[in-house]
């Protein structure tokens, strides 16, 4: 039974369609990476999970219930960090954690004050007085010390310094560990690659590519370095290789998985000297969906999906 | 570079951030004061009549606590009288929230850093605010100034009536520029301005009901607590009754003081910095806090205190003055009419205790809007949607804060008849009786607070993004069908719109159940209305 499934979800606000058929699973006890740019969905899809607005269509279930229907008993095993948190300025940091777990329906007074001592945060300061980074340290606290089955996630680290997103990392682990499953919107791309077991790719309202990190990787192009005795020729009638440009004498060339090997049986017949593969980054996989605007038609004519 | 870099270029970024609030201030309040000298004017037209006043205004220990001496009988002096209180307070207060939105806020949001990175010196924002505030506070007493003349009133006095409100925005533009660098936060700033105000209230009052009453009877003289108030100062000017001109050098010296004061603390203060340190809070959530009503409770109870102090001491003032009704209107019929229009009924005390009532309960109608309106400022700020991602259901958070804002209003009303009831009855000698029966009469009005509740609910649910502009708009036009539209001769189908025209006037009138009846199933209707189109719609910022 998965924890969260959406099925041809659709979500229209006036004219805009902000979600236009989305299909999403999260597995129990998987992190589940949801990445996309500004304005592509997510938080839309993610507050359509949490009740706060209504589909038009499609099949939503979480936690095997309707998100609409069943909100009250549903967020009693769920918690969220939204990615703008803001609180009530007169409440001191503490008090505001300690009511949102009380409405919650209760946490774990141990975990509270472990967590606060890891993400350093003084619970006695009011809440006007908090930085960005603070008023999110008080959501992601607030959120991990309760102890549920799901934890919804939107950009949680963002205004979090580099050491706070070592602790996250480490706080999400544990929380897996424990059997939770975590939804995890972020634009933090290494700490996708660190955390998630799979990862969905959204670009304007629809889900474009799904998968763990290895499946997304064997749709995505190698880049390979070569260094070879003679100039290697014939090399861009090669099924599947694309961007080849020489390099310092090398040549640099990006080539599908599948046809790697007919390109290796092909370059070794101009001496091969060195010969770097390099696996597409995280970064890069993400950019073929939604690097359009920046790199133009490079990336249209050869994203996948399209 | 200077520390004054840049002042000019801030100064008119201040004047278009400001450019509707510095119109409304520097042309409301001449407005204000032209339509209140003229409606003073209709009322005490002949020196008889003003006699009258000055006589019962300079004895009556309310009235001198609340609009301090009488200076002459002209009908400037009356005017002034009348006006001093309502400008000069909004003179503080608008200069106070301008100063500190100048300084202390731009610092808070981190603009000043933005500012302050650029080639912008040391003073210049806190000379720029002065600038602003200042001219404003100059040019809307000329316009004050001009309005008075136009009402037909000597130049002379005009002059100097309006260079009080001006001294005294100048005298708190001087406590704000210190405020603004004491407090770490703009609202500590406002409010420890504005507690200055209160401070500067309380001194006036007590000189002024201490004062010596001259052999005549038409001059008080205040005693000397008056003169430490920048309130005070004002009175002192004596306008229409002798000009005493050279008090005014009082609030020039205070604002010099101030700003410089002022400079020397923004010179030793890092940005961002006051000298009050962030009060702290507690690190742990007490019990009651856990629950949407122990939450609700902690949002409204500061506010819901202040408006408890403010109704108490208002309505033992008006209970108190509830014996002098008669003396001050007896030979003055238009004062009479008027009193009797809102409160209704033949006895003049009775129509003017139920009148009072009245009032209050108008005026809380406000304090139900902008408590219930909390719901739409956390719903577009954000605060709402992490809430309603925990176990709370939406009738039950929406309606624990309908509840609490009702039950404010309510709580507030019955402090309203109470105090009414008690300061009459001190005044006529039954205390008890007196105090029993106007709460009885203010609980009347619960079914009209509740319509309005219901309203602020209906338009939350049904048109969250117009529901602020929406709400304001129904109980302005509740106000002034109440207070208007007898006097306009409205037809009563368009009275009848307000909750307030069903309320039966006790004690002036005989209790009548039925439109209390008819109210609360209104109330009702529009409230499951607005849980109900509430639970339907989705959480638009």
């Amino acid at each position: 039974m998965s924890v969260i499934s959406i099925e041809n979800l659709v979500k229209t606000f006036g004219g805009v369609r902000a979600l236009d058929g989305l299909d999403l699973t999260v597995e129990p006890g998987e992190v589940h990476g949801f990445l996309g740019p500004n304005g592509s969905g997510k938080s839309t899809t993610i507050r359509i999970l949490l009740g706060l607005l209504r589909r038009d269509s499609g099949q939503v279930r979480i936690l095997d219930g309707d998100p609409w229907r069943d909100a009250v008993t549903l967020h009693r095993r769920l918690a969220y960090v939204p990615g703008d948190v803001n609180l009530w300025p007169n409440l001191s940091g503490g008090e505001a954690i300690d009511l949102f777990g009380a409405l919650r329906g209760g946490l774990d007074r141990r975990r509270r004050d472990e967590l606060l001592r890891r993400f350093d945060l003084d619970p006695t300061k009011k809440c006007r007085t908090y930085s960005k980074g603070n008023r999110q340290k008080v959501a992601i606290v607030a959120a991990f010390a309760s102890d549920v089955e799901l934890y919804v996630l939107d950009e949680p680290t963002s205004g979090l310094d580099p050491l706070m997103e070592a602790v996250f990392q480490e706080e999400v682990r544990q929380l897996t560990q424990a059997g939770a499953s975590v939804l995890l919107s972020s634009h933090v791309l290494a700490e996708v690659e660190a955390l998630c077991d799979r990862v969905s790719i959204i670009r304007e309202g629809r889900i474009v590519e799904s998968g763990t990190l290895s499946e997304l990787r064997h749709l995505a192009r190698t880049t390979v370095t070569v260094e070879t005795g003679r100039p290697a020729t014939g090399l861009t009638e090669l099924p599947g290789v694309h961007e080849v440009r020489p390099v310092d004498g090398r040549v640099r060339l990006e080539v599908e998985p599948e046809h790697l090997d007919a390109l290796l049986a092909h370059l070794v017949r101009f001496e091969v000297r060195a010969l770097t593969s390099t696996p597409p980054t995280l970064e890069e996989l993400f950019l073929r969906h939604y690097g359009e605007a920046v790199n133009g038609d490079r990336q249209a004519t050869t994203g996948g999906t399209r | 570079m200077s520390a004054f870099t840049g002042t000019g270029w801030l100064t008119r970024l201040a004047l278009r951030r400001d450019r509707v609030r510095l119109a409304i201030w520097t042309l409301g309040s001449p407005l204000i004061g032209y339509a209140l000298a003229e409606s003073v004017a209709s009322i005490y037209p002949d020196e008889q009549n003003r006699i009258g006043y000055a006589e019962v205004a300079n004895t009556s220990v309310v009235a001198r606590a609340f609009n301090g001496p009488v200076a002459s009988t002209d009908l400037g002096a009356v005017v002034v009288t009348e006006t001093y209180l309502t400008l000069a307070v909004l003179a503080a207060l608008l200069s106070t929230f301008a100063v500190v939105r100048h300084t202390r806020q731009n610092e808070e949001t981190g603009r000043a850093e933005l500012l302050g990175a650029a080639a912008v010196g040391r003073y210049a924002l806190l000379t720029a605010a002065l600038v602003v505030v200042v001219g404003a506070n100059v040019l809307a007493g000329a316009l004050l100034a001009l309005a008075f003349v136009g009402a037909g009133l000597p130049a002379a006095g005009s002059v100097a009536a309006a260079a009080a409100i001006v001294g005294v925005g100048l005298a708190f533009t001087g406590v704000a520029a210190v405020t603004a660098q004491l407090s770490v936060t703009s609202r500590g700033a406002n409010a420890l301005a504005a507690a200055t105000v209160g401070v500067a209230f309380l001194l006036r009052a007590t000189g002024d009901v201490l004062g010596q009453r001259a052999a005549d009877a038409v001059r008080l003289d205040s005693a000397w607590p008056t003169w430490l108030s920048p309130l005070g100062w004002g009175t002192q000017i004596r306008a229409f009754g002798g000009e005493r001109w050279w008090v005014l050098a009082l609030p020039v010296a205070l604002l010099v003081v101030g700003v410089a004061g002022a400079y020397a603390l923004a010179e030793r203060r890092d940005l961002g910095a006051g000298l009050l340190a962030a009060r702290r809070g507690p690190a742990t959530a007490a019990a009651g806090l856990l629950s949407p009503a122990g939450l609700t409770w902690r949002l409204h109870r500061g506010a819901l205190t202040g408006w408890a102090v403010a109704v108490a001491v208002l309505g033992l003032a008006m209970g108190l003055a509830g014996n002098e009704v008669d003396d001050m209107i007896a030979d003055n019929p238009a004062a009479a009419e008027a009193i009797a229009q809102l409160g209704g009924g033949a006895d003049l005390v009775d129509a003017f205790l139920a009148a009072m009532l009245a009032l209050f309960a108008l005026t809380l109608g406000a304090y139900v809007v902008q408590a219930l309106l909390r719901v739409r400022g956390d719903e577009s700020d954000g605060i709402l949607e992490p809430l309603l991602a925990t176990a709370v259901s939406r009738y039950r958070w929406l309606g624990t804060q309908v509840a609490g804002a009702v039950l404010g209003a309510l709580a507030l009303m019955l402090l309203a008849g109470a105090t009414t009831g008690l300061g009459y009855g001190l005044a006529v000698g039954d205390p008890v009786g007196w105090t029993v029966e106007l709460t009885g009469a203010a609980l009347l009005w619960l079914p009209a607070l509740l319509v309005v509740a219901g309203v602020v609910t209906a338009l939350f649910g049904a048109l969250p993004r117009l529901s602020v502009a929406l709400s304001w708009a129904v109980l302005i036009v509740f106000l002034l069908l109440g207070q208007l539209g007898a006097a306009l001769d409205l037809p009563q189908a368009a009275l009848n719109l307000s909750p307030y025209t069903h309320v039966p006037s006790v004690p002036a009138v005989d209790v009548t159940v039925l439109p209390l009846v008819v109210l609360t199933a209104v109330a009702a209707a529009l409230l499951a209305l607005g849980l109900t189109t509430f639970r339907r719609r989705d959480t638009p910022t």
